[in-house]
């Protein structure tokens, strides 16, 4: 069974075994507002806890996209360098950034669960 | 169905849209073309005799076509120009409110000073000794800009604001560096409220970023830049006052922090149109900060001219600054040209400019130091400050502030939340503004502050014209909070052009004009 954790950053980790799948939240894109552009790491890339994983620009803003825990990238979303408002229509699935592999599981208990990243956004 | 809630840039189409005309034109606002669209390559507005026969030498790089460029009689190449100039909207034509760019007042002796021969044709590649003129000049900004920041030192050449940065920066790397640091102190701390320049300039220069929390008021604390101080902190990067229009009030502490910890402290000088003659930098304990010239010292950077980004450096730093600059021998200016000729106990990093700098922007901000003295530049920063208080009092009942214990300096900053539940974003409400004939407020910067609309008058307005651009915006203001949506969403109505997509503006940008098929094909 797949699992999520979120960052107080909004950006999300869906658990796959080894691997996390890691994308922005959808109350992330909505304050985005319309994606323009991603740019993506390479795969091969280590990354650690609350590093700069991607970038995501919008008509507003460019913002980083942290990586919620360290790992090695496996694989990214190269669709969203065409496409990049994905990110807006479906931020959780097809609009995924990058997969990880995870370095440490344990960071993940750091993260936020589903009820927990709901209750945040209401301090908001 | 793509997001439209974040900030939508798609305007709905009026019920009451007035009929099309057959030109296009509407009334005095007239549709212009590409000049590519209405030029002709067999037009021509001069007639220029063939040339005498003559051998060319160019074999093979010879052109074999034509070039296809536009050609158009005397008076259409002039209604062109003329009729593109009318769409541009400056401090010429009204109030331009777009804060954290100070477009001030840009007196027209300026422009004649800076026009006067001996500085507009001036060659840089001319023999030193034919040009004290302009030297002295250059001397005498220096002499002014290191009186008015406090700082011992001046490097002129940055060519803008963020070529300053650079310098800055270049300058703290090479003093770092010099301290047998340089592999160790390689993080620059900026705060979250800061230009997006200063992390990419400190990312360009081979820094890391790290970002300084902002406080609910707006500010930087002294406690959260220590808690992030080490040995690998090179140094922060602070405007002030900051993006929020507001004084940092710790910045004496901060500064001093950092000089404990062995690092420097770089001003982002943008703001500086606020403090002149009020505080110096120095005094704050600044070791490096661009000034632009071109926004402190007159000619608003939206006028098209260029910039300017002179950087005045402390101490600590001053033997580091580019070259060129100019060193007082025996009283005597001296150019110093080449690192090679810098003069003794001087390191300079090396160069920012082809040669030196913008001098027709020095001829203006020196015109405008010399023609406002001591007195007048002091006022100009409280009018400054005094008018951005003004226009915020007038409207802070209506909308809302996001810090109201910090009075404002030179800009009023206030947030979206006065527009909640009325279905009216900031974007809508600044393309309202244009429909009432003035250019928006910068909106949404600072990142911190949501939907935040930035104002900044300058010193320039009188109260007349403030007094009518608060009214226009108290009506706005009471319009979206009585339910006239779509005064608001289908703005601008009255516009050449209706909302723009800046969505597809940015995903599919067209930055070339490509010529229509059949001209495309004789091209060949």
């Amino acid at each position: 069974m797949s699992e999520t954790r979120y960052t107080k950053d909004h950006e999300y980790i869906r658990i796959e075994g080894e691997t996390g799948v890691v994308g922005i939240t959808d109350f992330a894109q909505g304050q985005l507002g319309d994606v323009v552009f991603v740019e993506l790491p390479s795969v091969g890339k280590t990354v650690a806890k609350g590093g700069e994983a991607a970038v995501v620009e919008s008509v507003k803003a460019a913002s980083e996209v942290y990586a919620p825990v360290s790992g090695e990238v496996v694989a990214v979303n190269s669709e969203l360098e065409g496409a990049p408002g994905t990110v807006n229509e479906d931020p959780s699935g097809k609009g995924w950034f990058l997969k990880l592999k995870l370095k440490d599981a344990a960071e993940l208990d750091g993260l936020m669960s589903e009820a927990e990243y709901q209750n945040y956004l209401k301090t908001l | 169905m793509l997001n439209r809630q974040g900030r939508p840039t798609q305007g709905t189409v009026s019920a009451h849209e007035p009929h099309a005309t057959f030109t296009g034109n509407r009334a005095l606002q007239q549709i212009e073309p590409l000049i590519f669209e209405i030029g002709h390559t067999e037009t021509t507005g001069v007639d220029i005799d063939p040339p005498a026969p003559f051998k060319s030498r160019l074999g093979a790089h010879a052109r074999k076509g034509e070039i296809g460029l536009p050609g158009l009689s005397e008076p259409e190449a002039m209604r062109h120009y003329v009729r593109l100039s009318q769409k541009n909207y400056g401090i010429d034509t009204g109030l331009f409110p777009l804060g954290s760019c100070t477009m001030k007042h840009n007196a027209r002796l300026n422009e004649k000073t800076a026009r006067m021969p001996g500085f507009s044709d001036v060659h840089p590649l001319q023999p030193v000794s034919t040009v004290p003129g302009a030297l002295e000049v250059m001397l005498e900004l220096s002499r002014y800009l290191m009186t008015l920041t406090g700082m011992p030192a001046v490097a002129l050449s940055p060519k803008a604001g963020a070529h300053g940065e650079a310098c800055g920066m270049m300058a703290i790397k090479a003093a770092i560096a010099a301290k047998g640091e340089g592999a160790t102190r390689n993080v620059v701390l900026v705060p979250e409220s800061a230009h997006g320049t200063n992390p990419a300039t400190a990312a360009l220069i081979g820094f890391s970023v790290r970002s300084v929390p902002a406080r609910p008021d707006g500010t930087v604390a002294v406690e959260d830049v220590k808690a992030l101080l080490g040995p690998d902190i090179a140094a922060i990067m602070l405007t002030n006052p900051n993006t929020c229009g507001i004084f940092e009030p710790q910045i004496v502490e901060i500064a001093a922090a950092m000089h404990e910890a062995g690092a420097y402290f770089y001003c982002d000088g943008a703001n500086f149109n606020a403090i002149v003659g009020k505080a110096k930098p120095g005094d704050l304990g600044v070791d490096a900060m661009h000034i632009n010239l071109h926004k402190t010292f007159s000619t608003p950077h939206g006028g098209g001219g260029p910039g300017a980004g002179p950087v005045v450096l402390s101490e600590r730093l001053a033997p580091f600054a580019p070259v060129p600059f100019i060193h007082l021998e025996g009283g005597t200016p001296r150019l110093v040209e080449t690192e090679a000729d810098a003069p003794e106990g001087t390191a300079p990093f090396g160069r920012m400019t082809a040669f030196h700098g913008q001098m027709g922007m020095y001829v203006r901000a020196l015109t405008y130091m010399l023609s406002h003295g001591a007195d007048g530049m002091k006022q100009a920063s409280e009018d400054a400050v005094l008018n951005a208080n003004y226009i915020r009092a007038g409207l802070s009942d209506l909308m809302s502030l996001p810090f109201p214990d910090h009075p404002s300096m030179h800009e009023a900053l206030f947030d979206d939340e006065w527009l909640k539940g009325t279905g009216v974003t900031t974007l809508d409400f600044a393309k309202a503004m244009i429909d009432e004939g003035y250019h928006p407020m910068t909106v949404y910067f600072p990142l911190v502050v949501h939907g935040a609309m930035l104002i900044e008058p300058t010193e320039s307005e009188s109260k007349a014209s403030l007094d009518l651009f608060i009214a226009t915006l108290r009506d706005l203001a009471m319009a979206a909070k009585g339910n006239d949506k779509e005064r608001f969403t289908g703005a601008p109505h009255h516009a050449p052009l209706r909302r723009l997509d800046e969505t597809r503006a940015a995903r599919q940008p067209v930055l070339k004009w490509m010529p229509p098929a059949p001209l495309a094909e004789a091209a060949e």
